[in-house]
């Protein structure tokens, strides 16, 4: 009888010396590989300036004085980066008109977001969970309200808030968005409530749930990253919407869009009043979008179904 | 704590298909009771009928004194561990626990006392403040136990418990459960394919096939005395043999003809199974146990006993020998092997194969080796017989 003892020892490297890789590629592949994200990088970059130069500018505008922006262009800010002043942004906050708006579209985004999300949410968990007859016939024409175009219901709703009494106020604003926020919130949130294992709602029914219960405790935390990425979408769309409140807002309750463009068409050169203006209607949406974007890549499900 | 008792419950669906028919048990106070069968015999419909998950289409359902055909799931006094744990993912392992006593309306004070007697139970103290992303399968297994046990509940329902559990771990949680339930005495359903676990888990076991109950025994009543074909092939691993054969009765001596052989068939067979002389003369299947085939090299037996085949694979744990060979009789076809054959996932036999595989379980002593010629003795006196119609078991 013979025993087999391995003796080898494997390669030992030095240390210091660079571990070799995996097999060299060709002086033309790695080339073309490089190449390859070089330009795709460029590309990016480019389309990232694109993008950002209007923004930038808008923001370097609503800092330089009128004389200034009437005479030369903002990008002059690079050579004289000292002649930038807080002024207009003074001036804005002395502003009744501005400063109202803004005010009417926190006004109305709010509520509209809130209602859009709470009543959507609360639609989705019935589609999803809840069985009662024709609810897949609904669920079919709530998805078929979502093609409907905002426009062919501008006149109708319009002389329905007439009859009603409440056209021109913010409330009516509310509505129309709230109306046509949930068709495509019903259809995002029922997919996504229908992708959480059942049993889990099984589980928490043993466990003594009552349907409302069981959507607060068990549903809506594990829908957060979807119930968040909506809440955004929505938000985005209310706060830069000027058609909507161009129809249903009288000029008390107008929100910022429909201010700035007020601003514009009177007098146009107004750039002091329009600059900061602008670009305060559009931080807001960006640090809502930083501060929920997290959850658009959270799998939360992780580890509790096997 | 309850009794369990099903009274001709069945469950039809809207689109008339029938999961579960006219299912009676009745389910002592702390029995453990194990459901088995193969996927689709109606195991878990009945199990979640019991559960409140499904509606009850026929019968009776009680729980103790009440019947709970209308009482919603969280009325039901029961609770339920499902085969894919079901952890609340936003939750910790404390709050998957008592979570159910939360929503029951126990304050924080009450809870904790509880949550942790049970974690301490489950060995999950240290691992309290975890997400169930961050645990291992047996600790999501023992957190999906915990859940149920911090209720206390009058009936313990197990979907599966053990199935996503590899084989080491499955094994150690299942002595846990036996543990467990047989301590708290609580009155146990538990559904499984696993015919080993229903074994070793259960006081009374009930196999199902095509959603009706074959035969509820204890494990070793339904493993001593099937009562047809189907119970006799899921119980038991490896499955008991199946051949077919004629009873004669030879001048006093009864014989079995199985192929060219005439086996000398022990009288105890006929004390034991009267209602085999009503089948002599005719086609019937033979049931034998692998351990009821012995090597005839090692001990002595009657030549009258024993069958001569070519060992075509042998196999060694240790303590036991299994050698495969075959018998140049027809292999037995019917509903029920086909049946087992597609449970065991093998390809089920359309056309009749001309020979039957048979499996032997020899003493470690053999020297048995794939190739040899071997001599089987056959315990004649263990012989279990089926009608080659009805598939029912002749006693």
């Amino acid at each position: 009888m013979s025993v087999d003892i391995d003796t080898r020892v494997p390669d030992l490297v030095p240390a210091g010396v660079a571990p070799t890789g995996p097999p060299r590629r060709s002086l033309v592949s790695r080339l073309v590989g490089r190449l390859g994200s070089t330009a795709v990088n460029v590309v990016v970059a480019v389309l990232g300036v694109f993008w950002l130069a209007p923004v930038v500018g808008l923001a370097v505008a609503s800092l330089r004085t009128t004389a200034d922006n009437s005479s030369t262009g903002w990008w002059t800010v690079l050579t004289e980066p000292s002649r930038l002043t807080l002024d207009n942004y003074a001036a804005l906050m002395r502003n009744e008109s501005v400063l109202h708006s803004l005010w009417n579209t926190v006004l109305i985004t709010v509520p509209s977001t809130v209602l859009v999300v709470v009543l959507g949410a609360l639609a989705a968990y019935a589609l999803a969970w809840i069985e009662f007859p024709g609810r897949d016939w609904l669920f079919v024409l709530i998805v078929a309200l979502i093609v409907v175009p905002v426009q062919v219901a501008i006149i109708p709703d319009a002389k329905l808030f007439g009859s009603l009494g409440v056209y021109g106020s913010i409330a009516a604003v509310i509505a129309f968005h709230v109306a046509f926020g949930l068709p495509f919130a019903i259809f995002l949130l029922r997919n996504f409530f229908l992708a959480i294992p059942k049993d889990l709602l099984e589980a928490a029914r043993m466990d003594g749930g009552r349907d409302f219960t069981i959507f607060r405790r068990v549903v809506l935390p594990i829908g957060w990253p979807a119930i968040a990425s909506l809440a955004i979408f929505q938000f985005l769309w209310v706060w830069n919407d000027l058609l909507v409140a161009l129809v249903f807002a009288t000029s008390d309750n107008a929100p910022i869009t429909y201010t700035l463009r007020e601003q514009m068409r009177a007098f146009s050169s107004n750039v002091d009043v329009i600059g900061p203006g602008a670009f305060l209607s559009m931080v807001v949406p960006l640090v809502v979008f930083f501060a929920f974007q997290r959850y658009f890549v959270q799998g939360v499900l992780a580890g509790s179904v096997k | 704590m309850a009794e369990v008792a099903l009274a001709e419950i069945g469950k039809r669906y809207a689109d008339g298909t029938r999961a579960v028919e006219n299912l009676s048990l009745q389910i002592a106070d702390g029995e453990f009771l194990v459901l088995v069968g193969p996927s689709g015999c109606g195991k878990s419909t009945a199990l979640r009928m019991i559960a409140g998950l499904e509606d009850i289409s026929e019968g009776t359902l009680r729980i103790g004194d009440r019947v709970v055909n209308r009482v919603p799931a969280r009325d039901r006094d029961v609770a339920m561990v499902f085969q894919s744990y079901a952890l609340y993912p936003h939750l910790d392992v404390y709050d998957n626990i008592g979570f159910g006593l939360r929503l029951r309306g126990m304050r924080d004070k009450e809870i904790a006392p509880r949550v942790n007697a049970v974690a301490d139970t489950l060995g999950l103290t240290e691992h309290l403040r975890r997400r169930p992303a961050s645990l291992s399968g047996g600790q999501r297994q023992r957190v999906a136990m915990g859940r149920a046990m911090v209720r206390e509940p009058a009936v313990y329902l197990m979907d599966e418990p053990l199935s996503n559990l590899d084989a080491k771990l499955r094994v150690q949680m299942r002595a846990e459960i036996g543990r467990i339930t047989r301590r708290t005495g609580v009155t146990t359903v538990y559904v499984t394919h696993d015919q080993t676990e229903a074994m070793t888990l259960g006081d009374r076991v009930a196999v199902m096939r095509k959603g009706l109950l074959q035969q509820v025994a204890a494990p070793q009543e339904l493993y001593d005395n099937p009562v047809n074909m189907f119970v006799a092939g899921f119980i038991g691993s490896p499955p008991m043999n199946l051949v077919e054969g004629v009873f004669t009765d030879d001048g006093g001596v009864l014989r079995l003809a199985l192929g060219e052989r005439n086996l000398r068939v022990d009288d105890a067979l006929l004390h034991t199974k009267p209602g085999l002389r009503a089948y002599l003369g005719r086609r019937v299947v033979v049931g034998v146990r692998a351990e009821d085939l012995r090597d005839a090299a090692l001990d002595r037996a009657d030549e009258d006993t024993v069958l001569t085949a070519e060992a075509e694979l042998t196999e060694a744990l240790g303590s036991d020998l299994y050698v495969h060979f075959s018998l140049p009789v027809p292999a037995v076809v019917s509903e029920d092997t086909r049946e087992l054959a597609r449970d065991a996932g093998a390809e089920p036999q359309h056309e009749r194969a001309d020979r039957t595989a048979v499996v032997a379980r020899f003493s470690p002593r053999s020297t048995a080796r794939a190739g040899d010629r071997i001599s089987v003795a056959v315990d004649t006196a263990r012989l279990h017989v089926f009608d080659a119609d009805t598939g029912r078991s002749i006693h």
